[in-house]
């Protein structure tokens, strides 16, 4: 039997995959695509809890982070790619410039 | 018969009329000559009119003394200073003899500055010099009365400085003002002083005469005002009198002054400026009256400052200077006798002084204007070439003397019984005093006016300027017969023995004059040789410019000025100004390491920052 302990934790590891992908990786592509892991286990945890307490409330909740989520990659992705066009690099380390 | 109730709308155009004319002239008429001199003229005259019109109506008793007329000048909650005209016996004397003598030295200033290229300037400052002169005279109030004391030092300034061009003229103008501002400071604060102590509850302070006259006595006697306190609240009023009537130690102002024009020295010296802090004594007496202490303090600058000056002009050279020396004299007669209690006495000596020192100041002026030359030894034989003008100034040379019958005479010998009556060697100073008076006196008509003339061709100066030097000869004469004191409100004093002995040092003062400089029986030469130290000590003037000049440039300029440009270069610009640019800029330098531009130490700070909420939240 699954339980909503089960979804929970396959959230939270998700999470925390994410969440490490993201302050350890140095390509702009990678920290995208943790930061689409991490939306995901948000996802997992809304759903889970949508289905465990009856309320379609989380599942709504899940479909609007998707809509939200794929403006922000099309966002990013054109950052990502206006930076390899300007600077010659995706190294997130090299992309001061805003500083200060 | 005019009314009583034309008294104030009179009051009022004398105090007026002077700042209408000085108005007109410097905004409206600067650049036309023609009307400028006639507009200032005109101006005092109608003053003068009103003025004795005032006074004979205080003579026949229609206008009852004192009479005030007061307007609100500045009102604050709890707090109003009234704008006003007070009358009494004095200011009626004063604002007659300040419109009197005034009207003609401005009459005779009309030939006399005719080739100034300033006229008009100069006549509007007259006229501003007799309004402010005439707003301390009828003042009834402090603060009026300060505005009107600062006015005079500003216009006297403009006039002593007229010929600003010349840097010496320059220079006397801002010694005259400077001095002044350090006597004023003084006695501003004794004003304030004064008007603290008026009453114990705050609203009802005043600065209003009258009600201080009746008031600061019966406070002071009540013990309201503490003991300590009077005795240096009147010093510091005395302050003003110091300055402005020239009084040692800050006489210095006044022998320079004389580089204004002639017609300015003469309104200084006789009707305004110097007579101002005589006066003031005079009003204020009630005072001074129950201060012991400071009384014997004035009477003793008084008596210093006439001896010192007498000494002074002894030895000096320059007609005008001459005249100068002899008004701080006697101006330390009249303060000695107002120290001596001698309120009208005082004020007697006063109004002839104005009457001889004008007409011996007008007759300088004209002895100027006739051979452009003013050291005495240059000078000689203008008995000839300028009779009328010598013969005013024997007038006032022996008015000046104290001979009798002449109004000197009776003010200096009032002056002397007074003394005498008081205090024995104060009497037998301003004795000695009287006999030096005629000594220097005599020796500047002996050398500048017989003998021969030394190379210039004097000319006898035009009616204009001659018509007041004998109006004022006249006063001179008959001043002592006017029944001034009466008027003042207390019968002449005669001392027989008082006025033997004055005359008898007078005429010894004038006979060896006549010895030295008419005889030549004894040379002046190996006089000066003989007393050679006492000689130069007087003529650097006790050396009183030096020790001011040393003060000046050493102690204030080097030390106190000094510390004060350290104070400000160090800490309020450097620690100050410069320390809080600094402290903000230090800070952003720290402050902007934080911000790295790296993304992940931005997402390790959100991540601190929510597990530091969550735990926030889950734990309490």
């Amino acid at each position: 039997m699954i339980t909503l302990t089960h979804y929970l934790v396959v959230s939270a590891l998700l999470f925390c995959i994410g969440l490490i992908g993201i302050m350890t990786r140095r390509n702009i592509l990678m920290i995208l695509l943790c930061i689409e892991i991490m939306f995901n286990a948000a996802n997992l945890a809304f759903i889970a809890y949508a289905r465990a307490w009856s309320n379609l409330d989380g599942q709504i909740v899940a479909f609007f982070i998707i809509t939200v989520a794929a403006a922000e990659v099309t966002v990013g992705l054109a950052i990502a790619i206006l930076l390899a066009r300007q600077l010659k690099t995706l190294n997130a380390d090299e992309v001061s410039l805003l500083k200060w | 018969m005019v009314d009583v109730s034309f008294a104030p709308a009179l009051g009022w155009t004398v105090l007026l009329a002077p700042l209408g004319a000085a108005l007109l002239i410097l905004l409206v008429a600067i650049h036309r000559r023609a009307i400028a001199g006639s507009l200032a003229i005109a101006g005092l005259v109608i003053a003068f009119l009103c003025t004795l019109q005032l006074f004979l109506q205080a003579q026949t008793g229609m206008l009852p003394l004192p009479f005030e007329s007061s307007i609100t000048w500045i009102s604050l909650p709890g707090f109003t200073i009234p704008f006003g005209i007070l009358l009494d016996q004095f200011s009626l004397l004063m604002a007659l003899l300040v419109t009197g003598v005034g009207s003609l030295i401005f009459i005779y200033s009309t030939a006399y500055m005719s080739e100034d290229h300033a006229f008009s300037r100069y006549f509007g400052m007259l006229s501003l010099f007799a309004f402010s002169m005439l707003t301390i005279v009828l003042a009834n109030n402090w603060i009026q009365l300060f505005m009107g004391w600062e006015l005079v030092g500003f216009s006297s300034y403009m006039l002593i400085g007229h010929w600003y061009a010349k840097p010496a003229a320059a220079d006397a103008g801002k010694k005259a003002f400077m001095v002044n501002r350090v006597a004023d400071f003084g006695f501003m604060l004794g004003i304030l002083a004064l008007w603290a102590v008026s009453s114990p509850i705050p609203s009802q302070r005043t600065f209003h005469f009258l009600t201080l006259q009746e008031r600061i006595p019966s406070f002071a006697s009540a013990g309201l005002i503490p003991m300590a306190l009077m005795p240096i609240i009147g010093l510091l009023i005395f302050c003003g009198p110091i300055g402005k009537s020239a009084q040692f130690p800050l006489h210095v102002w006044l022998p320079d002054a004389m580089e204004g024009p002639t017609p300015v020295s003469a309104l200084i010296h006789a009707a305004t400026m110097v007579a101002a802090g005589v006066y003031l004594l005079c009003r204020t007496f009630w005072l001074f009256e129950g201060l012991p202490s400071v009384m014997t303090i004035i009477m003793w600058v008084g008596g210093a400052t006439a001896f010192l000056a007498a000494c002074l002009a002894l030895v000096e050279n320059d007609l005008k200077r001459i005249l100068a020396y002899s008004t701080l004299s006697q101006l330390g007669y009249m303060v000695m006798a107002l120290g001596l209690g001698g309120q009208v006495a005082g004020m007697y000596h006063l109004t002839t002084h104005a009457f001889f020192k004008a007409l011996l100041f007008l007759g300088a002026g004209s002895v100027i204007h006739g051979t452009h030359e003013q050291d005495i030894r240059k000078l000689g034989g203008l008995w000839r070439s300028m009779p009328w003008t010598s013969v005013t100034f024997l007038i006032g040379s022996l008015a000046l003397c104290g001979v009798w019958p002449l109004s000197g005479f009776f003010s200096k010998d009032e002056i002397l019984a007074l003394a005498h009556e008081h205090h024995a060697g104060l009497y037998w100073l301003a004795t000695l005093t009287a006999g030096m008076t005629a000594f220097y006196t005599a020796r500047a008509w002996f050398v500048a006016f017989t003998g021969k003339a030394h190379g210039h061709h004097g000319h006898e100066s035009p009616p204009v300027m001659l018509i007041p030097l004998f109006i004022l000869a006249a006063l001179s004469i008959g001043g002592g017969f006017l029944h001034i004191p009466t008027f003042l409100g207390h019968d002449g004093v005669f001392h027989l023995g008082v006025a033997l002995a004055s005359s008898g040092i007078v005429l010894a003062g004038l006979f060896l004059a006549w010895l030295i400089y008419q005889k030549k029986a004894v040379s002046s030469q190996q006089l000066v040789h003989a007393l050679a130290f006492p000689y130069s000590f007087l003529q650097r003037r006790y050396y009183v410019d030096e020790l001011y000049n040393w003060y000046v440039a050493s102690v204030q300029q080097k030390v106190i000025a000094g510390c004060c440009a350290w104070a400000e270069q160090h800490i309020i610009i450097g620690t100050m100004v410069n320390g809080t640019a600094w402290l903000t800029r230090s800070t952003g330098q720290l402050l902007r390491r934080l911000q790295t531009g790296k993304v992940q130490t931005y997402v390790l700070v959100f991540l601190i920052g929510i597990l530091w909420l969550l735990s926030t939240s889950v734990f309490h």
